[in-house]
């Protein structure tokens, strides 16, 4: 039979030698081996305390963006549901209302917006489709959780905080 | 007949027995810690490190969680050597420190106090008997289980010691040969005032360490507790401190094997150019403990270092190179060596 890719070498089947039998000089060099590794770099990094450093492109878990004056940029325009190619983002448009021009950039605002974290693929669409730049993608990735309502992340989970508010505000 | 009590000989062997007693489970219960850490090491991981500094207080956790563990007999198995297994497997272990030498003697006002429990003259032949005696935890253990991995284990167990108990033997009995005596304080200070008798018997020495992982059950022949293949073997059906008991004993078993080796064959706690550094002896005594600990420590490092790079034994090559390799091996070695010791006595 003719061998696919010429690479094949037949396997050695002579009889051991007498150097062999002893089959001492082959355990102590693989001692010598084992005892190499443990002076060689660990790949365990010590997780909580280091992390692994992340591409400058990471696509991590995404966050709302709000404008300088704090104010939601996102117009639930519906663009990013479109292009998302997993289905996981879906969102509830609403009219701003006179007097919550503070609030809502645009007349039009998302009174509900949802990601399923463990639907999405982290593609980066929805933050390429964005026209008013109110999706980003940062460098954290999903925490874990023991129900799978956990992994879906509303307004609460995904707006950045106001940046003129202190954080106990913030909280609120 | 006058008959008085001695009570600070007695007072001074209950302290000896408790230390030694405690040092045994000390180094047992770190041992699991350092072999966690060799293993990680050798496989480029990092091992234990959230328990307390460097992980050390790993042993504490898991001594802990073993003893709150709920504790199962199975229904259909013999209560009484169900619970006599362990025990004895624990007994056999904690026995063999009895009779090894931990350091020369110690003066204390005006007594001198030995560091030895029991200097006997037959000291190697009660370790071969109690090391001998310890396959009965394996056995009653894995029989009563009333499993049949449990009882495959445990007869995979009993004739593996069994058969390298012999070369074990065999080996020793090269050694006796030179030392002339079985006490293992004699042939410590023979070893303080000669050469180690590594140097003497190589082979022997070889044949005793690859003897002494079988007896331990440690791998390349830890057959009778082969996780892929049964189930965890012999203490299969064992839960919580029973289970923490053969696994503890392993340890202690492996301690002092070390301690046997270090003694036997490196010197125990005598240290080259020992007598010339002209100390007193208390603080050389001191010193030949620390001497005796760093080979000790040595050859558990040794242990793991061989069960993290050498694969499991198949059984039937486990018992070739026991009755066809290590047994006439052990036969020749006895009978060169005797032969030499003739020559020398009698020349021709």
């Amino acid at each position: 039979m003719q061998s696919l890719t010429n690479r094949a070498t037949p396997v050695d089947r002579r009889p051991m030698n007498l150097w062999e039998k002893l089959y001492l000089p082959a355990i102590f060099k693989g001692m010598a081996i084992t005892l190499g590794h443990i002076f060689k770099k660990k790949a365990t990094v010590n997780y909580p305390e280091e992390t692994r450093p992340f591409s400058p492109v990471f696509r991590g878990l995404h966050i709302l963006n709000r404008d300088e004056e704090g104010r939601e940029r996102c117009t639930a325009c519906g663009l990013c549901a479109v292009a998302c190619p997993a289905e996981a983002i879906t969102m509830e448009a609403a009219e701003r209302l006179p007097g919550e021009e503070h609030l809502y950039r645009e007349e039009k605002y998302a009174a509900r917006y949802e990601i399923n974290m463990l639907r999405c693929i982290f593609c980066g669409f929805c933050e390429e489709a964005c026209p008013k730049q109110a999706v980003y993608m940062s460098e954290t990735f999903a925490p874990s959780n023991y129900q799978r309502k956990g992994f879906i992340y509303g307004k609460d989970d995904l707006l950045i905080a106001h940046p003129q508010k202190s954080i106990t505000e913030n909280k609120k | 007949m006058d008959f008085t009590i001695d009570w600070y000989f007695l007072i001074e062997k209950l302290l000896l027995i408790s230390a030694v007693l405690g040092i045994s489970l000390l180094v047992a219960m770190y041992s699991t810690w350092g072999e966690r850490k060799v293993a990680a090491w050798i496989q480029d991981r990092r091992g234990p490190n959230r328990a307390g500094i460097f992980g050390l207080l790993q042993p504490l956790a898991d001594g802990g969680k073993l003893f709150f563990k709920e504790e199962i007999i199975p229904s259909h198995a013999n209560r009484f050597l169900f619970v006599l297994g362990p025990s004895l497997a624990m007994l056999t272990a904690c026995l063999t420190s009895a009779v090894i030498p931990w350091g020369d003697s110690l003066t204390i006002g005006d007594r001198i106090v030995s560091l030895q429990i029991a200097d006997i003259n037959i000291g190697v032949l009660w370790i071969m008997a109690v090391v001998g005696m310890g396959v009965y935890g394996i056995m009653i253990g894995g029989w009563a289980s009333n499993n049949k991995f449990s009882l495959l284990a445990a007869c995979r167990g009993a004739s593996q010691v069994i058969s390298y108990e012999l070369p074990m033997g065999l080996a020793l009995i090269a050694l006796f040969m030179l030392s002339g005596s079985l006490s293992l304080k004699d042939i410590v200070e023979q070893q303080r005032e000669g050469v180690w008798y590594i140097v003497l018997q190589p082979i022997g020495f070889l044949i005793f360490l690859i003897c002494a992982f079988a007896e331990c059950n440690r791998t390349p022949f830890d057959l009778p507790e082969a996780e892929n293949e049964l189930n965890g073997g012999y203490h299969l059906e064992y839960s919580s401190m029973k289970l923490g008991f053969y696994l503890f004993a392993e340890y202690i078993n492996m301690f002092i094997s070390s301690v046997l080796m270090a003694t036997l064959y490196f010197g125990g706690y005598a240290f080259p150019y020992m007598d010339s550094l002209g100390l007193d002896g208390n603080m050389l005594t001191i010193l030949g403990i620390v001497a005796l600990f760093i080979k000790t420590f040595f050859f558990i490092f040794v242990f793991m270092w061989v069960r993290w790079t050498i694969p499991r034994f198949r059984y039937d090559q486990l018992m070739k190179l026991g009755w066809k390799i290590l047994i006439p091996l052990a036969l020749l070695n006895m009978l060169v060596t005797g032969a030499v010791v003739l020559f020398r006595q009698y020349g021709i």
